[in-house]
């Protein structure tokens, strides 16, 4: 990604050494401070570069406890921040923009053997990095119901759905809507049984980023249409996957939820 | 005299020209926006971490456009990396410039100091050598910055812990320099002053006495943490998580004494008080600026 | 062919029924969805929760140093101590077991 450098002499390329110099140990707390700084006046340099190394790694830990806030609730801060602290240093930012950080943070947790009997961790940090994703993303007026009952009956099924773009998708074997849910809120609850698979829809049709729990089949039919497969072939899938599908129910629910943005029917779509 | 943000040809301003000369404002949090919006005179201006804002959409965008509508804006970027020995990254001038022609704000500024290397962002800002071929590599990045933008930037004087033994050139005159090549502004942050002077033991006057006012568009006040160097002397951190050091304010006097009223924000960015605090922080700074430009010879060279 | 003769028949009552008169015609708010399901009426698309208020959405970009000290090894002698101790995993355990009594790799 960096253009290469050749409008100057090596020894300007020598000179301009210290970020390459200054960086390893920033993240490494094995390796001693650069040799190219000091500290002013004949002082030593080291707990004046571990200012350095305490800023990179506090801050970048906080934005991980920003982002993931149930999942840190669940663990506590303590395990939480000691976990954040080897995720940051095993994959820093590569982006400047913090809310893009921390994408790959669900897939370590759900490989870090000191979090594996909580095995619902991963699709928790999921549906709030996915929260994020959708508080972000860009502003969009969702589909109105009338767009849909405008199309005529016979070509209702090619119809093809344009997703609005604060919408995700979320599945999980565990129940990781509701594990989100209760600790997203600051207040004690009860018992919650972790087992039961729940699916998760993230959207924001306004200002309010709202996360649902979506019914049976409702996670297929949405993954249909938002990968661009016709209204046809999405009810088709959900039905398969799941026999308990209800078509009208999960109608109003994009509708409601916002899924969408539009709709159109191609004018020569296939009629099977 | 108004600030007016710079717009091309004749395209309409989407938001007032508000004027932001001789007032002080304070950073602004989410945290304090209701509490702002039901304040029937807050600040002189507000400012944002131009980062948080690159998103496409959502709450953010629409906290800020209430408040430009109402309030003037200035943008701080702190990632942009324009002291790293690397090139600037293309996407992020594109966004800031987007940010910019969006928000038309009153104030734009980057800081002396670095980022990223390689593809790692590490979140802080980094410290440089003074150096003729650093000076040259950050004066092609103010460049390319200012150009992307079209219009010119403030650059803020950096905190810093440690030194570089290879630096030629003091950090004055490698900003007065740089001011020379560009065409840039300054924002002098007065507590980067005294945390860099106490930190490496030069006298934060001295520094002033050769730092170019006359190119100061803005000014940085904020708190300061207490920790100890290796050899147990007081090593300053710059937290922003506190109130203003007396000594911070004194300092401050003495630069609006010599400057004229020069805008003025309150950074709070760690362990956020309540509006009331904060704006009182803010009003202080006002008493200052209003006491100077009160004053008649000054009124007459900055009127 | 008959499938698609029922399918065109099924979905098109199916929208007819989901968004005829009276129903729900675009996007709920906040507002609409609590009355919903404060009422009972709260159809397939459970809303779980809201967006949390602006103050903690997520992460902010940093110009300022941090003075908490945090930059320790990888001795790894910590269990979650959170709130998982009240969600049962299936075989009844829940999260908190002794920790596991090795250092992490580095």
């Amino acid at each position: 990604m960096p253009e290469p450098v050749i409008s100057i002499s090596e020894t300007c390329r020598e000179r301009l050494g210290y970020a390459a110099a200054f960086t390893p140990a920033l993240l490494d707390p094995e390796i001693g401070e650069p040799e190219v700084i000091a500290g002013p006046n004949g002082k030593s340099a080291k707990k004046r570069y571990d200012v350095y190394r305490n800023n990179v790694t506090v801050s970048l830990i906080n934005a991980l406890s920003d982002t993931f806030p149930a999942t840190q609730r669940i663990v506590g801060e303590e395990f939480f921040r000691a976990m954040a602290r080897l995720h940051v240093r095993q994959s820093p930012p590569t982006s400047p923009l913090l809310s893009d950080y921390g994408r790959d943070f669900p897939d370590f947790i759900e490989d870090f053997e000191h979090a594996r009997n909580l095995p619902y961790l991963a699709d928790v940090a999921r549906i709030e990095r996915a929260w994020l994703d959708a508080y972000h993303a860009a502003d969009a007026a969702p589909l109105h119901g009338h767009m849909l009952t405008a199309i005529p009956p016979e070509t209702l099924g090619q119809a093809v759905f344009t997703t609005h773009p604060a919408t995700r998708v979320v599945r999980s074997r565990f129940a990781a809507v509701t594990i989100f849910s209760v600790n997203r809120r600051n207040e004690p609850f009860g018992r919650v049984k972790a087992g039961e698979p729940e699916d998760a829809l993230v959207t924001r049709p306004r200002l309010e980023v709202f996360v649902r729990r979506l019914p049976p089949g409702g996670a297929r039919f949405l993954e249909s249409l938002m990968a661009g497969e016709p209204f046809r072939k999405a009810v088709d899938a959900a039905l398969e996957e799941d026999g308990d599908f209800d078509l009208t129910a999960n109608i109003s629910g994009v509708i409601e939820a916002g899924v969408f943005t539009a709709v159109m029917v191609s004018e020569h779509g296939d009629n099977g | 005299m108004v600030a007016v943000p710079i717009i091309e040809g004749a395209r309409a301003a989407r938001f007032p020209a508000f004027p932001v000369g001789g007032t002080a404002g304070a950073s602004l949090k989410p945290e304090h926006l209701a509490a702002i919006h039901a304040d029937p005179a807050p600040v002189g201006f507000f400012e944002v971490h131009a980062e948080n804002y690159m998103g496409a959409g959502g709450p953010p965008h629409a906290a800020l456009a209430a408040i430009r509508e109402r309030w003037p804006v200035s943008l701080h970027g702190v990632c942009m990396s324009i002291g790293g020995p690397q090139p600037l990254d293309k996407d992020h001038l594109r966004r800031f410039k987007s940010l910019v022609e969006r928000y038309e704000p009153a104030l734009v500024s980057e800081h002396l100091a670095w980022a990223t290397h390689d593809t790692t962002y590490f979140n802080d800002l980094l410290p440089l050598p003074y150096t003729q071929a650093t000076l040259a590599r950050v004066a092609e990045h103010i460049d390319e910055m200012q150009e992307a933008i079209r219009r010119p930037i403030l650059l803020e004087n950096p905190s810093t812990y440690v030194v570089f033994p290879e630096s030629t050139l003091g950090e004055t005159e490698f900003l007065r320099e740089l001011v020379r090549r560009t065409g840039c502004g300054l924002l002098l942050d007065v507590n980067n002053v005294f945390v860099s002077a106490t930190n490496h033991g030069f006298s934060a006057l001295e520094y002033l006495a050769g730092f170019p006012l006359e190119h100061v568009g803005e000014i940085h006040l904020a708190g300061h943490a207490e920790q100890e160097d290796d050899e147990g002397a007081l090593l300053l951190i710059d937290s922003h998580d506190g109130p203003v050091a007396d000594a911070v304010w004194k300092l401050y006097e003495i630069v609006i004494g010599r400057s004229g009223p020069v805008p003025t924000l309150i950074e709070w960015d760690s362990d956020i008080p309540d509006w009331p605090v904060l704006k009182a922080e803010a009003e202080a700074t006002q008493r200052i600026l209003d006491r100077e430009a009160a004053c008649p010879a000054r009124g007459m060279a900055h009127a | 062919m008959t499938r698609t003769a029922l399918s065109a028949a099924y979905l098109a009552g199916a929208v007819a029924t989901a968004l005829g008169t009276g129903a729900i015609a675009g996007p709920m708010t906040e507002a609409e969805a609590e009355a919903a399901m404060a009422a009972g009426k709260e159809k397939c698309y459970g809303v779980s929760l809201a967006g949390m208020n602006d103050c903690a959405a997520g992460p902010g970009t940093t110009c300022q140093g941090t003075s908490t000290v945090d930059f320790q090894g990888n001795a790894w002698t910590l269990v979650p101590g959170g709130t998982c101790a009240s969600i049962q995993v299936p075989g009844g355990r829940t999260g908190s077991l002794e920790p596991l009594d090795r250092d992490l790799p580095t």
